[in-house]
């Protein structure tokens, strides 16, 4: 249907309660390997300065996280990629707070709490954090949040001929907005992107084409309690990358695009 | 580091704010220097404030068919597609490229938050939505996108971007590059964003809010006026309609400083600034018109000042038009945009509205008062939390 682009991916990074890491998530889908003994609660995210560290969202340490990963395996300076981070919901909990606080006691409403409800902020503390002033974009489509962004990405990476770095995060839904967004874990994943060359550790050749794509199943320890995640949308190519088995793969970019990658190594 | 684009033509546009419904009520409004600010009577939220309030979205349900996506941000965005006689315009397109060749990229910043803080109003008593919101898909970021995606029938790349208040002008460099990739033949992109709790109780935490009508650039300016809008634009190959205004160029950035303060000498502002000039070919000096920021926040405005002094010619117009509109957050992107290609088309520059004694970091550039004048080259800035940039290049089409 349309040009190929022709992509390296050159860095990965994951996180998830079970998977805190690409060697643990290599271990999972390699070996089968079980979840690790005892999951840490929040990542390590330390890119962050320990202050925002603590204070930072969910969204945040989880996005940023995946995204130092990704950063650190490509041997590239986080500074110089400009960056597309893709949520479908964004912060869940802050959203809940603002609207519950807006209901009992709208003077109430935390500044701080306001400004860190953007789509952006995880975006905006990585640019903070590694002192990136490159262009830095936030995306949402919904369930085909990760395959949009992707495509986002993908396409500025042949553009402008140059590394990108994509992250894609969602947490779970709480409070009342349980009733209405089915997401329920909470996962992220990052790639750096790049024109294809030697350096990269696989090659995606990307293509759009019409029509729905239905979720690749996905392992069945992970299967379960990630479905409604959005960003979970990432795990057949993670598990492809891991398994370093050539493949192609069909990616929702939107509710009747899809995006064909080719992956070889 | 930037090679230039592919300029691409501006086929059709339009908005819908509250200083006016369409391009010839935007335009008069601009012209006559008529407000579209009031006191705040935004029946759920009386913060003390002046807010840009566009009239009539109560009144003005979304038909039938559509019902399903019913709240005030897709109200405003299905009458901005009414106006202007885009609807028929972005349909012709796709009938002329096919459904998949046309790109749907839209920003806003809250979305239809408003509708999830009216649900949480009315939660019961067990603390759950009321059955009838469960299955209603506007309580999430790209309700915008989907919602408009299936309003004209779209089935390509189909994207929301959501970077707070430069959103909806970073939506025509995203179209930009899939147009150039050769993905799709055209894109459709805009934006839309409306008043709700959120924004007015967030930004008045921020002490951001000002009690008074906003006076961007004034020496005593004391905050923000909120406002709401939504507009889209149809770019396609300049080949489609040489005349039409045109793309030529956009510039990205962060701050890399502050989640809600903007670097203290415009380091990302001015990235941004230089990126677009460079992408479109074009030197400082050939730029006629810059549409501003010019929130009137303190911090925002005496930067912006500075940057601009620094950058351009005294001959520069510069202003900001937040005056008429508030500011509109993520749709601010395509309403400036809209400001700069009417300057382009009609031949005149808005001044500062509400602006008395400028602030002393302006230079000769930023002006209080309208100019008639012909305008080649049209900037429009767009900067917002988490340090996000955005400048966006327009140009008048050939005759």
């Amino acid at each position: 249907m349309s040009a190929v682009l022709d992509i390296g991916i050159e860095g990965i990074g994951v996180w998830a309660p079970e998977l805190p890491d690409w060697l643990a998530a290599q271990s999972m889908f390699v070996e089968n390997a079980s979840s690790l003994a005892a999951p840490p609660a929040r990542p390590a995210a330390t890119v962050l300065a320990p202050g925002e560290r603590r204070r930072a969202p969910e969204s945040v340490l989880i996005a940023v996280e995946a995204a130092q990963q990704a950063c650190a395996m490509a041997h590239r300076e986080a500074r110089e990629l400009p960056h597309v981070f893709a949520s479908a919901y964004g912060d869940l909990a802050i959203n809940d707070y603002l609207c519950a606080t807006l209901a009992r006691a709208p003077g109430e409403v935390s500044p701080t709490k306001f400004h860190n409800s953007v789509h952006n902020a995880p975006a905006g503390y990585w640019a903070i954090a590694s002192g990136c002033t490159r262009a830095s974009t936030a995306v949402s489509a919904g369930a085909s949040s990760f395959g949009a962004g992707l495509l986002e990405a993908a396409v500025r990476v042949c553009g402008e001929s140059e590394p990108v770095l994509l992250a894609a995060y969602d947490v779970a839904a709480c409070g009342p907005l349980r009733d209405t967004i089915a997401s329920r874990s909470v996962f992220a994943s990052a790639f750096v992107l790049a024109p294809w060359s030697p350096r990269a550790v696989a090659r995606a050749r990307l293509q759009v084409g019409a029509g729905a794509a239905t979720l690749a199943p996905l392992p069945s320890l992970l299967h379960a309690s990630h479905t409604g995640n959005p960003a979970a949308a990432s795990l057949p190519l993670l598990v492809a990358l891991a398994r370093r088995e050539p493949v192609s793969l069909r990616i929702a970019a939107a509710p009747s695009l899809h995006l064909n990658l080719e992956i070889s190594f | 580091m930037s090679h230039r684009i592919v300029p691409l033509a501006i086929t059709a546009y339009t908005v819908t704010c509250a200083a006016g419904s369409g391009r010839d009520a935007f335009a008069r409004a601009l012209q006559s220097r008529a407000s579209g600010l009031r006191e705040n009577d935004f029946a759920d939220w009386p913060l003390p404030c002046w807010i840009g309030r566009v009239a009539g979205v109560e009144a003005a349900p979304l038909p039938a068919a559509w019902a399903a996506w019913e709240s005030r941000n897709h109200r405003l965005a299905w009458m901005a597609l009414n106006e202007d006689g885009f609807r028929e315009r972005a349909l012709a397109a796709i009938e002329r490229h096919g459904a998949t060749r046309v790109a749907l990229i839209l920003g806003t910043s809250t979305s239809s938050i408003g509708e999830t803080e009216r649900t949480y109003r009315e939660l019961g008593d067990d603390g759950r939505f009321d059955p009838s919101q469960r299955a209603s898909r506007v309580h999430e970021t790209h309700a915008l996108g989907a919602f408009v995606q299936q309003a004209l029938g779209l089935e390509g790349p189909c994207l929301t971007i959501a970077t707070a208040c430069s959103s909806s002008a970073k939506v025509f460099a995203s179209a930009q590059r899939l147009i150039h990739a050769g993905l799709v033949d055209a894109a459709i992109v805009g934006g839309a964003d409306t008043l709700c709790g959120s924004v007015l109780y967030g930004f008045n935490a921020l002490e951001l809010v000002s009690r008074e009508p906003c006076r961007p650039f004034d020496a005593a300016r004391s905050g923000l006026s909120l406002g709401e809008a939504a507009g889209f634009a149809l770019l396609e190959n300049i080949q489609v309609d040489k005349s039409a205004p045109r793309l030529l160029g956009y510039g990205e950035s962060a701050d890399a400083h502050h989640m809600s303060a903007p670097h203290p000498q415009g380091l990302g502002a001015e990235q941004a600034m230089r990126e677009a000039l460079a992408r479109a070919g074009i030197a400082a000096g050939e730029v006629d018109y810059i549409n501003l920021h010019g929130t009137a926040s303190r911090q925002n405005d005496e930067v912006e000042a500075m940057l601009v002094a620094r950058l351009f010619p005294a001959n520069t117009h510069a202003s900001s038009t937040k005056g008429w509109t508030g500011h509109t957050l993520g749709a601010a992107g395509i309403v400036e945009a809209v400001v700069a290609l009417l300057a382009l088309e009609r031949g005149f520059a808005p001044g500062t509205l509400n602006a008395r004694n400028l602030d002393p970091a302006c230079g000769p550039q930023i002006r209080i008062d309208n100019a008639q004048c012909a305008v080649r080259v049209a900037l429009s800035n767009s900067f917002g939390f988490g340090g996000n940039n955005c400048c966006l290049a327009f140009a008048a089409g050939t005759a």
